[in-house]
C-alpha cells in the first residue's frame, strides 16, 4: 500500500455519505493505520451537497483535507461533475450507476455499481446505498480490510440496522466480483 | 454502558473529545443552546453527564446558557457551555460578569465563519481578538487553541485546570474543521491525568475577591454570606461603585493574576527555532498545513522553523519574539482576514517583516501548496 491514500465520497446529504466515512475511518484503524475523517455539508438536513473524505496512512496525518483523491465515490451526477477534476489519472472512481448518467472518458479506473438499485430491491430500501458503495470500494481498492469495516459498520449503526448494512456491505464486495 | 471511559484508542470527533474530557475534568454541569459546529458536545453531554450524576440543560439562549454556568459554578459545580460565533457574542455580556466576579468556568467556541450567521457549517478562525476582547472593560483573558481531537481532550482538561486555578472564564478557542474531524486518540489512566481543583475557604475566611493570590472561593449555602456582584467590590464582595483605589485594585488583581503567571499559562509547540530562514506562527486548524509544508520547503532550501500556539490568550510573545532572532521573514497563516498577524508584528515590533496570509469563506484550509508558495514569494522579497 501507497504511504498516504485519499479518499473522497461524494453525493446529496441524505445519502449516507457523512457515515459511509466514518465507518472506513474506523476500519482504518481497526486496520493500525493513521487515519483522519473530516465532513463537509450544507445548512440544509437533506438535498444538499455532502461529502467526507478519509486519509488513511502509515505514519500521523498532519494535513487533514483530500486535494487530489487516490478514490472518488460520486452518489450523484452533480458530485461526479464538481469532484472529478480532483481525481488522480491513475485512481478509481466509483459511481452509484444509477444517480450518475454521464462518466467523461478519463483514464483512471471506473466502475459503475447499481448501489442504490441494489438496496433497493434486495434490502428494500435506498438507505444502504452507502454501503454497498463501501462494500464496492474495499474489493477495488483493498486499503481496508472486509473484518475491520464490517466491525465498524457494527459499531456504528443502530442494532436494528446492523443485519441489513452488513448484508449491502457484502453485496457491495460481491457485485465487484461478477 | 459504563459510566467511565475506557484507556485506549479511540477514533472519535473533536467534539466528542471535549465532551468526554469534560467529564474527566470533573464537570458536572452543562447548559447550552444547539448551534453548528458545537451542538454535539452539548448532544453528548446531554447523553453522558447523567450517567456521572452531572446535569445538562438546554436553555433558551445562549446568555441564559452561560448565566447558568455561573450559578452553578458558584453552587459548587465545574460548569461548562457550548457555543460558535453567534453564541459566543450573546454572552460576551455574562463572560465579564464570569471575570468581574472570579467564577471558574469553561466556554468552548467552536469558530464557524462568521461576522452575524455567516456560513454556519464552514469553518474559520474569525473570533480571536473576540475571545482576547469580547467584552467590555479591563481584563485579562485564558484561551487555548486545539489542532488535533487528541488535543480537543488535552485542552479542553487543561482549560478546567487553569479555570480552577485562576477562578476566571477560560475559552478553548477551536474551529469546525478540528471539532468535526475524526481521528485517533489516546485516553491515559486516570492516574496520568492531573485534575486541579478550586481552592476552599477555611472557616475563619472573610475576603473571597482580589486577593494577591487567588482568593478561595465559597459555594452558597456553605455559610460564608459572600456578596457576588459585577460591580466593582472589595475582597469582601461589598460594592464601592464610585471609588477609584477599590476598583484599580479590584481590576489590577483581575489581570495580574493572569499576567504575572503568563508563564505557566503559556504553551506552544516549535521547530527548527533557532536555525530557519523562515518562521511559521499559526494556530488551530491552519498549523495542520505546517508540518507538510517545512517538508516541502526542505525540497526547496528553504528552512523552515514554526511555533504553534496552543494558548493564545495570553500571547506566547517570547517564543515569537525567539523566531524572530532567527528567521528572515515570519509568515502569519489564518482563516480570517488577520488577527493573529498584528498581535505578532506588536511582538516582534518591526525586527523582521511579518506578511499575513489569509483565506475565507467556503470553510477551505489553507493547503500546505499555498503556504509553499508564499514562502517562496517572501524569501525572494526579503533576500
Amino acid at each position: 500500500m501507497k504511504k498516504r491514500t485519499e479518499i473522497r465520497i461524494t453525493g446529496l446529504g441524505g445519502q449516507g455519505v457523512v457515515l459511509a466515512g466514518k465507518i472506513l475511518g474506523k476500519a482504518g484503524v481497526y486496520d493500525e493505520k493513521h487515519v483522519v475523517q473530516t465532513q463537509s455539508y450544507g445548512a440544509e438536513a437533506r438535498g444538499s451537497a455532502a461529502k467526507s473524505e478519509v486519509i488513511i496512512a502509515d505514519k500521523k496525518v498532519g494535513f487533514p483535507m483530500v486535494r487530489k483523491c487516490d478514490v472518488l465515490v460520486a452518489m450523484s451526477q452533480t458530485a461526479l461533475d464538481k469532484h472529478l477534476k480532483d481525481l488522480k489519472e491513475d485512481g478509481t472512481l466509483l459511481i452509484d450507476e444509477n444517480l450518475v448518467r454521464e462518466v467523461p472518458k478519463i483514464r483512471a479506473r471506473v466502475f459503475k455499481i447499481p448501489a442504490t438499485k441494489m438496496a433497493e430491491t434486495e434490502l428494500k430500501s435506498k438507505i444502504y446505498a452507502n454501503v454497498v458503495m463501501l462494500g464496492a470500494l474495499t474489493k477495488t481498492t483493498g486499503i481496508v480490510s472486509q473484518q475491520a469495516v464490517e466491525k465498524a459498520i457494527t459499531e456504528s449503526v443502530p442494532d436494528k440496522t446492523q443485519e441489513n448494512n452488513i448484508r449491502g456491505f457484502r453485496i457491495g464486495l460481491e457485485l465487484v466480483k461478477q | 454502558m459504563t459510566s467511565k471511559i475506557i484507556p485506549r484508542t479511540h477514533f472519535w470527533q473533536g467534539n466528542e473529545a471535549c465532551a468526554e474530557a469534560a467529564i474527566v475534568s470533573g464537570c458536572r454541569f452543562f447548559a447550552g443552546y444547539p448551534i453548528t459546529p458545537a451542538s454535539e458536545i452539548g448532544e453528548h453531554l446531554a447523553w453522558r453527564l447523567p450517567q456521572v450524576g452531572g446535569i445538562a440543560v438546554q436553555m433558551e439562549d445562549e446568555i441564559a446558557s452561560l448565566g447558568a454556568v455561573v450559578g452553578a459554578s458558584w453552587a459548587g459545580a465545574k460548569a461548562m457551555t457550548a457555543t460558535s460565533g453567534p453564541g459566543f457574542s450573546l454572552m460576551q455580556e455574562l463572560i465579564g460578569y464570569a471575570f468581574m466576579t472570579e467564577t471558574p468556568c469553561v466556554v468552548v467556541d467552536v469558530q464557524r465563519t462568521g461576522p452575524s450567521t455567516g456560513q454556519a457549517t464552514k469553518g474559520g478562525q474569525g473570533d480571536v481578538m473576540q475571545a482576547r476582547w469580547g467584552t467590555h472593560g479591563d481584563y485579562a483573558s485564558i484561551a487555548l487553541s486545539p489542532n488535533s481531537v487528541q488535543e480537543m481532550f488535552d485542552l479542553t482538561i487543561r482549560a478546567f485546570n487553569l479555570a480552577e486555578t485562576y477562578r476566571t472564564p477560560v475559552v478553548l478557542l477551536a474551529d469546525e474543521i478540528i471539532a468535526h474531524m475524526r481521528e485517533q486518540i489516546i485516553i491515559p489512566q486516570s492516574d496520568q491525568i492531573t485534575i486541579i481543583n478550586r481552592k476552599k475557604p477555611k472557616p475563619t475566611d472573610k475576603a473571597f475577591f482580589n486577593g494577591e493570590d487567588v482568593a478561595p472561593m465559597p459555594s452558597v449555602g456553605e455559610g460564608y454570606n459572600v456578596p457576588i456582584t459585577g460591580s466593582t467590590h472589595n475582597e469582601y464582595g461589598y460594592r464601592f461603585t464610585a471609588d477609584r483605589a477599590v476598583h484599580k485594585q479590584l481590576v489590577e488583581s483581575l489581570i495580574g493574576k493572569v499576567r504575572n503567571n503568563s508563564e505557566k499559562i503559556v504553551d506552544y509547540e516549535s521547530n527548527n527555532f533557532d536555525d530557519c530562514d523562515v518562521g511559521i506562527v499559526s494556530f488551530g486548524c491552519t498549523s495542520r498545513a505546517v508540518y507538510e509544508t517545512v517538508d516541502l520547503a526542505k525540497k526547496k532550501g528553504v528552512t523552515v522553523g514554526f511555533v504553534r500556539l496552543k494558548t493564545i490568550w495570553p500571547f506566547p510573545e517570547e517564543a515569537v519574539r525567539n523566531i524572530a532572532k532567527n528567521a528572515k521573514v515570519i509568515i502569519v497563516p489564518e482563516l480570517n482576514m488577520g488577527e493573529v498577524f498584528y498581535e505578532v508584528e506588536r511582538v516582534v515590533h518591526g525586527y523582521v517583516p511579518v506578511i499575513p496570509l489569509n483565506k475565507i469563506g467556503g470553510g477551505e484550509m489553507i493547503t500546505p501548496e499555498e503556504l509553499l508558495a508564499k514562502i517562496i514569494e517572501s524569501v525572494k522579497k526579503v533576500d
